[in-house]
Order: structure tokens, then sequence, then C-alpha cells
């Protein structure tokens, strides 16, 4: 008895100490009490559409990123509340006072799938991966703030050596940066940047992420994928922090009909679906299970500064000045958008400067001052390109309406498939075009870089030489306040004197999520890791 | 017969070959880039994957170099689909809309065979124009009003049937709200043309002959009349055979069956060469198979057509 009551005692200890050795943060995200033990943890979700690949390096989609980063970790994971970086592979980091060097310590107990440590230099060789040319990744930018990165990825450096990552030993990873980076961090806990087991993809090619062939760092692993039918994830017997993994396995639908995903949640046989059918926003705006978070990302109309009549700057604020975005949310968007006379969404904790309100009468002396209207030369029919879409069309033809009623202008729509769309719209082959921007990182800078002169996210032919001065100057500010108001500077160029694009919305996420689902927070990212998320009930 | 199966037979390669060069060069020059997407892709990177797919070469070259690789039986890799090749994608999509194809198929002729057999028997009746007004709805409600209308009935409200998925052949619940929603519209078409093809052959004078000879109507209708009133349906057959085989988009969609027929739609819109290349080809080939089978069974049927076949020969 005695020897039972001491070793009760003894394991009381160890589990204080236990919990004692977790940070606060942390402490905070972990189920409280064992009422999860009751339920069966299998969560269920939505996933909206069969992945391209579940490549880290490769993957460009939301969809895609929610099941990679279940797979993988990086150096330093974000906080699934405050999107605060948190230790993930690295333990510990430290940056040097010049914000030009970051030093992540690897935590010694990361290990990969197959049981083999997780390396500082796995995660060389798999920053040489997206950085070579060949491997053509998309997001590779994402590394651009590493010292010569973007000039290896270009193929102007032929030695990885010269970039900016070094190994000195198994559990150190260094990093030099090109100029300061204040969203760095960020990006470190970006897929782009996440280790690969490239001896794996040595092997097996594109074939690599198959069940039978991938290997992985994160806390899940793949235990089945059925191309159009279904993937699953259980835990991952290696993965270092696998005690405080709560979800016993997860199940990823790519219904791409959101009706019937829809139908799927009532049935209770969905736990989240994050994407609703735009026909039933009110039928789920009534249902307990419907939230609405503000996401970072905007809508708006580019405008062909190229060409007339939209070359004419003054042109450009008279539509924006006879917009009046509050009808187009609350009437065909009804899902809690922000109407917005601005262009940056809050990332970061950045403030948008006002822009141009509606004003029609402002919007006719404007358009007159550039010798349209009574005393000039009848506005010229314009067209408004969209791609091929419900919500689009509903939208453009409200603003069509209010445009012709404003303005008296007459705006013809013409809409296209996607891929015919974006060869239109790279061709600057429209007037006015529909857009959208869903920013890579939480800063503002992701908001901003688009609209330098000839960047390839351009596409409105517009360039600004004060903007791209501004644009450089906030590249190498430190001071964050400092950096903010350079940002603000360029945000009133863009939506108050210049006007290449015309803002109409910042996005919301809105979707069903199950009462027993807990570990789920909001937050502008749209960023749910799995591992935090438990069920209860 | 066996001549004119030959001919068929060796023109089936020919029309496949123009199809295919015809659907190479069409989707080549239709506007649009398969890399292309939200955010621009870096002229770098761009370059490295045109030269990956061997899009950086001349058109002729790329479609010599397709032809060849076809000639060993080799698709290519899927550009949207990464690490997957088109074979490969081919072969786990077809089965699973064979499958669907095949029991719509069952369902379409055993509902319009008895309806369409009703209705000419029972001509101008009541169970007549019930019977056409069936088939008319069938044939006017499109899939996607159809499928959903199932699924609320008897997934939803009733809870019969499973919403969507598919777990092929080991759960074949899954497969029967699919199913009747593909054989609706093919059932009633069936319906209407056996109505047709019975009310002709009733006519005919060896229905009469049989009729005289004392035979129970039963078999006279079964054994006699039937087989020509199949006679329009069998050449309806052949291209509705390939068409719900091969896949639908809206089903496919609305059930959650891995089939090619959205691959077919979604590599159009994809620019997935290789994948639009691939599904065609599969496509054509059911197309000139089932036309032929559909040519044959008609002769086998109809001993007039054998007859005058003899006769020219």
């Amino acid at each position: 008895m005695r020897q039972l009551v001491m070793i009760l005692i003894m394991l009381w200890i160890a589990n204080s100490a236990a919990a004692a050795e977790l940070p606060a943060w942390k402490a905070r995200l972990l189920p409280e009490g064992d009422a999860w033990r009751e339920t069966e943890q299998h969560f269920v979700f939505n996933n909206g559409t069969e992945p391209e690949t579940l490549d880290p390096a490769l993957i460009t989609g939301v969809p895609e990123s929610r099941i990679v980063d279940a797979l993988f970790e990086g150096l330093i994971s974000l906080d699934p509340e405050t999107l605060e970086p948190r230790p993930g592979v690295a333990a510990a980091w430290s940056i040097s006072a010049d914000q030009l060097s970051y030093t992540f310590n690897l935590r010694a107990n990361a290990k990969w799938s197959d049981g083999s440590p997780v390396t500082s230099q796995d995660f060389m060789a798999s920053w040489e991966r997206v950085l070579t040319p060949t491997t053509a990744a998309a997001y590779a930018y994402q590394l651009y703030p590493v010292k010569n990165a973007e000039a290896f990825n270009r193929g102007d450096i032929a030695e990885f050596a010269e970039v900016g990552a070094t190994a000195p030993d198994a559990r150190t990873f260094v990093v030099t940066l090109e100029r300061p980076c204040p969203y760095f961090l960020d990006l470190v806990a970006f897929h782009t940047l996440f280790p690969t087991p490239t001896a794996v993809i040595k092997q097996h090619g594109d074939r690599w992420v198959r069940k039978d062939n991938i290997v992985n760092n994160g806390p899940f692993v793949l235990s089945e994928w059925l191309p159009e039918q279904r993937i699953e994830l259980t835990g991952n017997p290696h993965y270092w922090d696998r005690k405080h993994v709560t979800l016993k396995k997860i199940t990823v639908s790519p219904q791409t009909e959101l009706n019937v995903a829809f139908n799927l949640f009532k049935k209770k046989q969905l736990h989240w679906l994050p994407a609703l059918p735009l026909a039933r926003i009110e039928e789920a705006q009534r249902d307990p299970d419907y939230y609405v978070m503000p996401y970072l990302g905007v809508y708006f109309y580019r405008f062909n500064c190229t060409k007339p009549p939209f070359n004419d700057a003054r042109v450009r604020q008279a539509f924006a000045l006879a917009t009046n975005r509050e009808l187009i949310t609350s009437h065909i968007l009804k899902g809690g958008q922000e109407p917005a006379t601005w262009f940056c969404p809050p990332a970061g904790g950045y403030k948008h400067v006002a822009g141009l309100a509606y004003d029609p009468e402002k919007a006719v002396a404007l358009l007159a001052e550039a010798g349209y209207g009574q005393n000039g030369k009848p506005f010229p029919e314009v067209e408004l390109l969209y791609n091929t879409s419900e919500g689009h069309k509903a939208v453009a033809e409200a603003l069509s309406q209010q445009w012709k009623n404003n303005l008296g202008a007459q705006i013809s729509l013409h809409n296209s498939e996607w891929k015919v769309f974006l060869s239109d719209m790279n061709q600057l082959n429209y007037q006015i075009a529909r857009s959208s921007w869903i920013g890579d990182y939480n800063d503002p800078n992701t908001f901003f870089d688009m609209w330098v002169s000839d960047g390839g996210n351009n596409r409105t032919g517009w360039s600004s030489k004060p903007y791209d001065e501004l644009l450089q100057q906030a590249a190498n500010e430190p001071d964050k306040a400092t950096r903010f108001a350079l940002f603000q500077d360029m945000e009133r160029i863009l939506v108050e004197q210049e006007m290449p694009i015309l803002p109409l919305y910042i996005y919301v996420n809105q979707g069903l999520l199950a009462e027993q689902v807990l570990g789920w927070y909001d937050n502008v990212r749209d960023y749910h890791p799995l591992k935090y998320i438990w069920l209860e009930r | 017969m066996a001549r004119y199966a030959m001919v068929r037979l060796l023109q089936a390669p020919v029309v496949l070959l123009v199809l295919i060069t015809i659907s190479f060069f069409l989707i080549r020059f239709a506007p649009g880039n398969p890399f292309s997407g939200d955010r621009n892709v870096d002229p770098q990177v761009m370059a490295a994957l045109e030269a990956k797919y061997r899009l950086d070469r001349p058109l002729a070259v790329q479609y010599g170099c397709f032809l060849a690789d076809l000639a060993k039986g080799d698709l290519g890799p899927s550009i949207k689909h990464k690490g997957h090749s088109v074979t490969e994608i081919i072969a786990r999509a077809l089965p699973a809309s064979m499958l669907l194809g095949g029991l719509a198929l069952c369902l379409a002729l055993g509902m319009g065979l008895i309806l369409g057999t009703i209705a000419a028997l029972h001509q101008n009746s009541a169970r007549d124009v019930g019977a056409m007004l069936l088939a008319v709805i069938g044939i006017s409600l499109p899939t996607f009003v159809i499928g959903p209308m199932l699924q609320i009935l008897f997934a939803m409200k009733l809870d019969w049937l499973p919403l969507t998925g598919y777990e092929g052949i080991r759960a074949p619940v899954y497969l029967i709200l699919p199913a009747l929603t593909l054989a609706f519209p093919f059932a009633a078409r069936i319906a209407r043309l056996a109505r047709a093809g019975m009310l002709e052959v009733l006519q005919q004078d060896y229905i009469r002959t049989a009729r005289a000879k004392g035979l129970p109507e039963r078999i006279v209708i079964l054994r006699h009349a039937l087989r020509g009133a199949l006679m329009p349906v069998v050449s309806y057959l052949g291209p509705a055979i390939a068409s719900v085989t091969t896949g639908s988009l809206v089903v496919e969609m609305i059930f959650g069956i891995p089939g090619l027929g959205s691959k077919f739609v979604e590599s159009a819109l994809n620019r997935d060469f290789t994948l639009v290349i691939g599904t065609v080809i599969v496509y054509g080939t059911f197309i000139v198979i089932c036309n032929l089978i559909a040519d044959l069974a008609y002769g086998l049927l109809d001993p007039r057509v054998r007859f005058q076949e003899a006769g020219n020969a």
C-alpha cells in the first residue's frame, strides 16, 4: 500500500513538473480536464478540392496547405490564436542586433516519420531544392529576403554556398539576410520553407508524396490518399510533441460541390466546412455553428492605366468616387464583408488610410475636368472583365449600374474562364478587371510590393517613381512605426491620388464549425493547425 | 457482315488519329497557360516548368514526341496533378465511371423498355399519356436538378441512402442515387424510341402472321415485337453507352464519384494538355467501339439487314 502511495505521489510530482515545464502560451492551447477522453478524436472536414500535390515546396493553395501544415513542421510554427512565432523544429532562436542574422537551435528530438533525426542539413538541402531553378517552385520568392537567394533562384549564382544559409553543426542553422526583414519569422513558418526529405525525393521523384513513399516530420502521417475520395491522417509516432496532439485521426473530404458539402455538415458528417455555397449564406447565418471572421484579403478592380480612358488618374478617381460599396456588401454579399475604400487589410496591426469615400457629385466634376460629360466628349463605352462566376457577375452588374447612374458611363460586362481571364489580364488586354489579393504573410508588405513598377503582379501598366522609392525606403527601415507610416504614404498614392486600382471590400472567412470542435481560433490568416484541435462531447 | 466489320475496324484508328490531332492543336491554340495563376509566376520558374513538360519546343516537335510516346502507350504526366501520369489517372477514374455507367445503363434500359412497351400496347390511353409524360419530364429535367432532388428526398429527409461518396463495388449503396440520376434522361429517350419502334412493328405482317398462328400475346410481344422495337433503341445505344460509361461531370460532382467526366472538363479548364488528350482518346475510342457494336447488333437483330447485305455481297 505504501509503495502504491509513493508511486502515485511520484507520478503526481512528475506530472506537475511536466506541466510546469510548459510555457504559458502552450498550456493555454491544450485541452483542460478529461472530457475529451470520452469523445472519439476523429475530425472530419471538407477541403473543397483535391490537392494538386502535398509537396511543401510546390504547393500554392490553401486546401493543400491545410494538409501540408499537418504533415510537416518548419523551424517556427505560428500560434493558432495570436499568429506569433512559436518553436517548431527549432526549440529556440536568436536574432542579431542588426536583424541580419538568425540562428536557429534545432531540438534534439525532432524526427522524420521514419525515425531519423531532422537536422540543419535537411533545411539546407530543402531550401536549396526550393531555390534551384529546375524545381520550378512558384513560391520560391518567399526565400528572397535571404542573402543571394534571389540571385541563385534566377540562375545568376551557380553555387548554393553563396546563399545566406549555413549549418555549422547538425542542430544549428544560421540564416543571413539581404536586409532586415521584420516578417522573416512569419516566412520561416510558411510551407515553402519547411524541411523536405531530399533523399526520399531523389529516390522517388515526383511520386515521393504518395502514401507509400512519403516521409514527413509533422504531427500527423498520411495513412490513406484515395484521389477524389478522401485523405486520411493519423498521429505520427515519431513526432517530438506527440503527447500534445489530441486528434487520433483526420479525414479530409475533397467535395467540390459546396451545396452537397453543406448538406453533409447538416447531416453531422462533417465537423468543419470552411467555405459556404453563395446561395445558402443566409441559411448558414441562422445556424449556431456559423462563424465569420475578417481575412487577410481584399477584393478590388484593376484599371488598365495604359489606354484611354483609364490612363487619366482623374477618370479612375471619378469611378472610385461613384462607387457605393455598402450597397454591394449589404445587398449582394451579405456575409459581413467590410466595404473598403483602402487596399491593405490590418496585416500585422497596420492601420489603413481613408481613401475616397462615395461622392457622386465630385465624381462627375472630376470626369468633366478630364474632358468628359455635358461640355466635353461623351464617355466611351468601357468593358469590365471578370472570370466566370455567379458572385463576380452580381458585383459587376451592380457596379456597372452605379457607374451608369452616377457618371452616365456605359459599361459592358465580359466574362471568360479563369485561364483566358488570366492571360488577358497579364497582357493588359482589358479596361477594368476584377481582382483579389490574399496576403502571403501577416505584414503590409505583401499588399504593397506587388505595385512596384513592372512587378509581375502589378498587371495594370501603372508605375510611379515616388511609390517605388517609398517601397525601397520601407524595405530598409528597421523601425516598425516609421515603416508603417511609409506604407500609409504608399496607400495614399494607391487609393487617393493615382488609383490604378479600385478597392471594394475586405474579405471575410465564413463557414460552419461544429460545436464540439475546440482548439480552433479566429484569425486573419484562416490558419487552423490541426495539431491543436480536439473534440469534446 | 464480316467484311463490313473489318472495314469499320480498320477505319477506327484513322478516325482516332484525326481526333487526337485536332484536339492536340485545338487545346494548344486556346488562350491561357497551364501554369498561370492568381500570382504571377516568375519568368525563370515558367521557363523551368515549360521545359519540364516539353512545352518550350516547337509545336511540331511536341506533336511528334507526343505521337512517339503514344505509340509506346505513354500519355505523359498530368500537368495539374503533379506526380501522377495521365494513364494512371484514367486507370483510376475509368472503372468508377464504367461501374456507375453500366449500372445506370441497365436501369435506363429496364425502365425505358417497360415504359415504352406499355405505352405502345395501350396507345392513346391514359397509360400511354402517363408513360410519355414521365419520359418528357425525364428528358427535360437536367441531372443537376434530379440529383439534388433525389439527395434531398432519400438522403436528407428519409435518410435511407448516403448523400455522397464512393466506395466502389464494395458498397453499392453509394451508387444507387447517382445511377438513378444518370439513368433518368436515358430511360426517357429509350422509352420514346421503344414506343415508336413497337408501334411500327405491331403493324407489320409478320406480327399479324404470328397472331394468326394463334401464339399467345405474351410470346408475340416478347419474342417477336420487342425484338423489332429494339431497333431504334440499339442505334441510339451506341453513343449512349459511350457517353454514360465515360462519366458525367454533374453526377460526379454532386455525388462525389471519382470518375472520368470531371477529369474531362477540369483538364480542359486547367489547360492540362496531356490529360485533355488522354480523356479525348478514351472518349473517342469508346464512341468508335460502341457505334461499331451497335451497327453489328443491328444486323444481328434485324434479319432484313442481314438478308440485304448477303444479297449485296
